[in-house]
């Protein structure tokens, strides 16, 4: 009889770990020092997440895994492949720069949040969200998801004594717990159908399920989706996006633009294309349906967002998240109807990563603003320029990234893979759908953009920027740029096999 | 004519499109010691003259280097690797087609920077419009010298914030609004455009335009074809801009600085039309086929509707600003060119690369003179500037009120000029179009363009007229003639609009090689 102990690959699995033990040292570290000390925590957590995001580099060759069912050498838990190394980068990568850009963000708030508690909740949820993309059963799946997002509850909630925080926490959590309980039935039937919960297993017998239950294994696959697309903020699962993003402090703002999304759409892309490829005439149209919804509706929201109204700036970042959620989905839906399904993938992950680049470029930008005026309203970026040069060209060239037109090439190179999986998979009307957002996208992001550069009302005021919030800038600044010179560096993606 | 070795003909080439880009960069930095100048605002200004001249400079070395007795071939060509996960390559390279364009571009800006130095438009700093100013210009060359599908996108682009720019910032009256629309209508069309370049270069497996052009459409089914021509035509077409899809052009030029109406039109709407040359025609030729009457339609459409415009702002009492009518005649000369294309014959194609090039000259003179008025005057309202018994600029200010009278005679066609003969040959193609186009629609469009003609000498004399003629007031205000920075700025435009008048031959044995081939199945 062979052992029923699995060996674990303790390297494979390093990157989520480091970041969890981590945040259990933070912790505990938080009790035994005083308070003028605290600061040291935030270093820890930067360290400790750098760390992690390092660990990355043995793996790169991709072909481990662990937690595998000792019968049967193909069906593991984790799996440490490219597409899970590429997610992993983002995610602590994302995490990383949201880091630097809370140190700031602390220090500011003079111990008005508690620091301990958020540096901790931070690791688990980036913890959660690197556990995320190396799962291949559908019960880790769910764990690393609730993982990710139960911290981000409480980080939404923060700050003590702010109704609208607490508001906001409490809307973003029913919510997402009721998207949650969904994909659990969702999952219960699949299990119910299959007898198993593997995904490359449940790929293999969900071909042959029992006709009686094939209504039963369809509605196990939509409503798997549902909590996936909650994540990524899909319509109509968007609702909760705009309160969220501005109730909470504006780094968590940042993390849940980025880092959360990548949880979405990574789950998304393992359920689809790894669990359910067979039943691909079911989530091909809804998700291109979806995708289309996601971005019209995210697109026209940012473009109703008056440029006076208090927080303006973190809503129009927070509604063309949603537009460029669908942007992310595009691909997805596109795996359905193409023959080179991973093609198709690899373009929504060069999308992901351009756009967590630039994305939490314009967010540092926009907290460094914030530290002036504390509405963050778009009109308060007016004159910027005059201010501090380097950062107005900086968000400009971010916002063009965003908006997909040179200078910001690798925005548009991102865009043209999407479109191109989108023509290669024959979904002409999504591709032209897509155009049109391009277009009405470029109205709010080229007006906030034209705004940095006119003459300022009153006094220009200069924006002297503490070092974490400068190496944050500077940090995605020199990745758009290197990226617009040499785009293949993520683009590749791309073309090769990911899983 | 000279012999330059090829290694620095590609360097020229390369320096043409990337010289622009770093001399943008540089303007964003402080000027080093000794090019202080007298000013910062004199020094960053003077930095966009030296860097326009050395690209000009680069153009015309490029065009003597060019070897003239086989203008067809693809000459200066650098082929790199740049995203091979998209399969873009940095391909550039220059034939008989492109080589006019690229150097009218680099002279329209080079004037234009020169003129600017003189006389800055109002506006914000000059560092940021000279900024702009070399990244447009980096734009359209590049649209001109790129054979990769994607880079020819990418490049098209390019040009949109730093126009946007130029009128949002640096324009008259409505410049918010005006701004807006240029770019959003562009948009629109150059992501339309996007979808069908991705559509044939998906089919291929290339976006490589040389290859695919030697294909000439081989690969491609027909219906594939036929989706790819719609989709990059109506890019194109809002570029062009053809009728109905012209709608942004006469607010934009109304609002735009004069250096900005002058590139307009003078460099940007060549490059929708180039477009349709350099790519539609070779590589879906099947496809265009069976737009091309529609197109052809649309042209006379645009001729007779851009004319009839004119013709209604130069009336009496209809307070027609002068950059708008130039801006609607602008409508009706792309209008011949498109025409020119759609007959997909040499001599059409011919005569449209040839009306290109007249008509960068004749109405960026045109523009560079209404801009000089306006600053004199204070308005280019045709009504205000008139009155009662006309400007009578040949009395207030002869030289400038000659100059005018020659734009508008070479606007309008007079033989013996460069706007003559690319109306004359696309007129000419009309006449017999190519195999499998019906003739008697091509015949019946021939006659309503020439008719065109006639309206557009129509409106122009009344322009002439109303501006150039008229009473001297005893006691007016004498206008400033033109001044030297003036006549420099002007002279090479009127010279050349002379030359290509009078001897067309120097510009059509370049095209004319080129077309033939690239209608016969690609480039060599």
């Amino acid at each position: 009889m062979s052992s029923l102990v699995q060996s674990v690959d303790w390297l494979a699995i390093a990157p989520p770990t480091l970041a969890a033990v981590v945040g259990l040292v933070v912790l505990v570290t938080d009790l035994f020092i005083g308070d003028a000390r605290k600061a040291v925590l935030g270093w820890m957590s930067v360290a400790g997440l750098a760390a992690s995001a390092l660990l990355l580099l043995p793996l790169r060759d991709g072909d481990r895994a662990t937690f595998c069912l000792t019968g049967e050498a193909s069906s593991c838990s984790y799996v440490a492949d490219r597409f899970t190394l590429v997610i992993q980068l983002l995610v602590l990568g994302g995490a990383l720069l949201v880091a630097l850009l809370s140190v700031t963000a602390l220090k500011d708030a003079d111990r008005e949040l508690p620091e301990g508690e958020y540096w901790f909740l931070l690791l688990s949820s980036a913890a959660g969200a690197a556990l995320l993309p190396a799962s291949r059963d559908l019960a880790t799946l769910i764990v690393a998801l609730e993982v990710a997002s139960l911290p981000a509850f409480a980080l939404v909630g923060i700050k003590r004594g702010d109704k609208k925080s607490s508001e906001a926490a409490l809307k973003f959590f029913l919510s997402s717990v009721t998207a949650t309980a969904v994909s659990l039935m969702g999952v219960s039937f699949v299990y119910a159908t299959t007898g198993t919960l593997y995904l490359t297993q449940i790929a293999d017998r969900i071909q042959h399920v029992d006709g009686q239950f094939h209504t039963l294994a369809q509605t196990g696959v939509v409503l798997t989706l549902v909590g996936f697309a909650f994540k990524t903020a899909a319509v109509p699962f968007h609702f909760w996006v705009p309160d969220t993003y501005v109730g909470a402090p504006l780094p968590i703002a940042a993390y849940l633009s980025v880092v959360g999304k990548a949880v979405g759409f990574s789950g998304l892309i393992l359920v689809t294309v790894v669990a359910f490829p067979s039943y691909a005439d079911v989530w091909g149209p809804a998700l291109a349906a979806l995708a289309a919804l996601t971005m019209t509706v995210g697109n026209v929201g940012a473009l109703r967002q008056r440029s006076t109204r208090a927080y303006s700036a973190v809503r129009l970042l927070a509604w063309s998240s949603v537009g460029q959620a669908g942007y992310l989905l595009v691909p997805i839906a596109a795996a359905a109807y193409s023959k080179n399904a991973e093609n198709a993938i690899g373009s929504t992950v060069a999308y992901a990563l351009m756009y967590a680049a630039v994305n939490l470029g314009a967010f540092a930008v926009a907290a460094l603003v914030a530290r002036k005026s504390p509405l963050n309203r778009i009109s308060d970026y007016r004159g910027l320029y005059t201010g501090s040069p380097l950062s107005a060209l900086v968000l400009g060239f971010f916002l063009l990234c965003l908006a997909g037109l040179p200078p910001g090439i690798i925005g548009l190179f991102a865009k043209v893979t999407v479109f191109s999986a989108a023509v290669d998979a024959g979904l002409g009307w999504l591709a032209v759908v897509m155009a049109v957002n391009v277009v009405i996208a470029l109205f709010y992001y080229l007006q906030w953009t034209t705004l940095l550069f006119r003459a300022p009302e009153g006094e220009p005021g200069t924006h002297p920027a503490p070092v974490p919030l400068t190496a944050a800038i500077a940090l995605t600044a020199v990745l758009g740029v290197v990226l617009s010179g040499a785009p293949q560096l993520i683009l590749r993606f791309s073309e090769t096999v990911l899983f | 004519m000279i012999d330059i070795s090829e290694s620095v003909m590609q360097i020229l080439l390369a320096l043409i499109v990337v010289g622009p880009l770093i001399g943008a960069a540089a303007t964003l930095l402080p000027a080093p010691p000794g090019l202080k100048g007298k000013s910062p605002e004199q020094a960053v200004l003077r930095h966009g003259v030296t860097v326009t001249g050395v690209v000009l400079i680069a153009a015309i070395v490029l065009a003597l280097g060019f070897d003239h007795d086989h203008p067809s071939k693809m000459q200066a060509t650098t082929d790199i690797s740049w995203i091979p996960a998209l399969d873009v390559r940095i391909h550039l390279g220059i034939d008989g087609i492109s080589l006019p364009l690229l150097v009218l571009t680099a002279l329209l800006t080079f004037l234009c920077a020169l003129y600017s130095y003189f006389k800055m438009p109002a506006g914000p700093t000059p560092k940021a419009f000279v900024a702009l100013l070399l990244v447009l210009e980096s734009g359209t060359l590049a649209t001109f010298a790129v054979l990769d599908l994607l880079l020819f996108f990418l490049a098209f682009e390019t040009v949109l914030i730093p126009m946007y720019f130029l009128i949002a910032r640096w324009g008259g009256a409505q410049r918010q609004a005006a701004a807006w629309k240029f770019i959003l209508y562009t948009l629109l069309g150059s992501v339309v455009m996007l979808l069908g370049l991705l559509l044939i270069g998906i089919k291929t497996g290339t976006f490589d335009m040389v290859a695919l052009a030697t294909d000439n459409g081989r690969s491609l089914s027909t219906s594939v074809q036929v989706t790819a021509v719609l989709a990059i035509g109506i890019g194109l077409a809002v570029k062009t801009p053809m009728w109905p899809l012209h709608s942004w052009l006469p607010d934009a030029h109304t609002a735009a600085p004069t250096v900005g109406s002058v590139l307009l039109a003078g460099v940007m709407l060549k490059m929708g039309t180039y477009g349709f040359v350099r790519i539609l025609l070779p590589i879906a030729p099947d496809g265009f086929r069976t737009f091309a009457p529609y197109l052809a339609a649309f042209a006379v459409v645009g001729i007779i509707y851009g004319s009839l415009a004119c013709l209604a702002l130069a009336k009496q009492g209809a307070k027609g600003d002068l950059k708008r009518l130039i801006a609607y005649s602008s409508v009706g000369h792309m209008g011949f060119v498109l025409l020119g294309i759609s007959t997909m014959t040499p001599t059409g194609v011919n005569g449209a690369l040839f009306a290109n090039i007249a008509h960068g000259l004749i109405t960026g003179l045109l523009f560079f003179l209404v801009g000089a008025l306006k600053d004199r005057t204070g308005t280019s309202d045709l009504d205000t500037l008139a009155e009662e018994s006309g400007a009578a600029l040949y009395g207030k200010a002869p030289r400038l009120g000659g100059l005018l009278a020659f734009a508008a005679v070479a606007s309008l066609g007079l033989p013996g000029l460069a706007g003559f003969w690319g109306e004359m040959l696309a007129l000419f193609g009309a006449f017999e179009p190519a195999a499998g186009l019906s003739r008697p629609a091509y015949l019946t469009f021939m006659t309503i363009a020439a008719f065109g003609t006639l309206l557009t000498a129509a409106y122009m004399l009344v322009v002439v007229r109303r501006v150039c003629m008229g009473a001297t007031p005893r006691e007016s205000p004498g206008l400033a003639d033109v001044q030297t920075y003036e006549f420099a700025a002007w002279t090479p435009l009127v010279a050349l609009t002379v030359v290509a008048g009078l001897w067309p031959r120097a510009l059509l044995d370049l095209t004319d090689p080129a077309v033939q081939q690239l209608l016969a199945g690609g480039t060599r």
